[in-house]
């Protein structure tokens, strides 16, 4: 029968749902105390939410009791998507500050239009293509 | 199990096991095989929008603390009570699915589906006051009130991933809504349950994004 067997009494999701809570609460009480800088700030919310995610895939979304080929895709995609944020963090870590294109208009310096377009590009480098600008 | 049980189970199998499954548990536990492969591609869907934000904070970080003031955290922290109470009351409506509790489970989905009104019904008043601000994405932005010009790609995102969310949250809802009424027409037992347990780990999917959304867009520091 479907799982049946496996089927977990109804106290655990009780007991899971006041943890989830309580570790709500402690997010919010974090985000009022600074631990020396917003970046050390952002781990640690991550990271009580990681406890919290962890919690109901494994209770709620019962991956305890699943065949292990359901845990091995999720934690897969989460793999994948580690991979996903960690090369763009490489490279945005190893370069100069990047503006990007469609705010360059805001804070014209000119020095920045010889980087951006090829040579025998017009110079109106900001106009073509700026749908999502913030320009006014 | 005895030859004549094994018979009986069959005979109530019939209704619902598809001829290619040897038997219902392997039915179960093929659907829900499908289900992580696509709540997998979901995370990837989402995981675009974390990593856009993740380089745009990190390039921007005062313009996101300064976006960031302009979010309520009470009305997020509520959200986040009424979407974790909803994921609670959906695998109780599952667990009740999985032993026959027909009106326990219609309760548990119906408390579900009001937690999931409730929490666009905050999500709604939590936009009109930035509409109303013009706390908008991009060139859209027509706040006036000072701060980094960068604000405009924080509402960017802000927009975009709790938009995306908003819309996993009706579908959901829909979802939820579909299987109440298979449950009350009763078509659910502690043999069946599948689209119950299906839709339930959609929703919980949606529940555990929002972990995510909470702590990054509101709790910036």
């Amino acid at each position: 029968m479907s799982g049946h067997a496996h089927t977990p009494s109804a106290r655990i999701y009780v007991v899971t749902l006041g943890a989830l809570l309580f570790l709500t609460g402690i997010t919010v009480g974090a985000a009022y105390i600074n631990f020396g800088s917003s970046s050390i700030n952002l781990i640690i919310a991550v990271l009580i939410a990681t406890v919290k995610a962890s919690l109901v895939a494994m209770i709620f979304m019962h991956l305890r009791h699943d065949p292990p080929v359901n845990a091995i895709i999720f934690i897969s995609s989460l793999l994948f998507l580690g991979l996903f944020i960690l090369f763009p963090m490489i490279d945005i870590g190893s370069r100069d500050k990047v503006v990007p294109y469609g705010l360059r208009m805001q804070n014209p310096p000119p020095a920045a239009a010889g980087q951006a377009p090829a040579p025998g590009a017009p110079a109106a480098s900001g106009e073509h293509g700026a749908a999502p600008a913030a320009s006014h | 199990m005895s030859a004549e049980s094994h018979v009986v189970e069959h005979n109530a199998e019939h209704s619902f096991r598809q001829h290619h499954f040897i038997d219902a548990e392997q039915q179960f536990t093929t659907s829900k095989l499908g289900m992580w492969l696509f709540l997998a591609t979901e995370i990837l869907m989402f995981g675009g929008l974390f990593v856009g934000y993740g380089l745009m904070q990190s390039v921007y970080p005062e313009a996101w603390i300064a976006g960031h003031h302009h979010l309520d955290r009470i009305m997020g922290a509520i959200n986040t009570v009424f979407l974790l109470c909803s994921s609670f009351t959906m695998v109780m409506a599952v667990h009740y699915a999985s032993t026959s509790q027909k009106s326990k489970t219609v309760v548990n989905l119906l408390l579900t589906l009001g937690f999931a009104a409730g929490f666009l019904v905050i999500k709604y008043f939590e936009y009109s006051h930035k509409f109303h601000d013009g706390l908008l994405p991009g060139r859209y932005f027509a706040y006036h009130g000072g701060g980094p010009s960068q604000q405009a790609m924080f509402f960017g995102f802000y927009f975009a991933m709790t938009g995306l969310h908003g819309v996993h949250v009706l579908v959901g809802m829909g979802l939820i809504a579909w299987i109440l009424l298979r449950t009350m027409k009763g078509e659910f037992s502690s043999a069946y349950y599948t689209p119950v347990d299906l839709v339930g780990l959609y929703w919980h999917l949606v529940d555990l994004i929002w972990i995510y959304l909470f702590p990054l867009l509101y709790l910036v520091n």
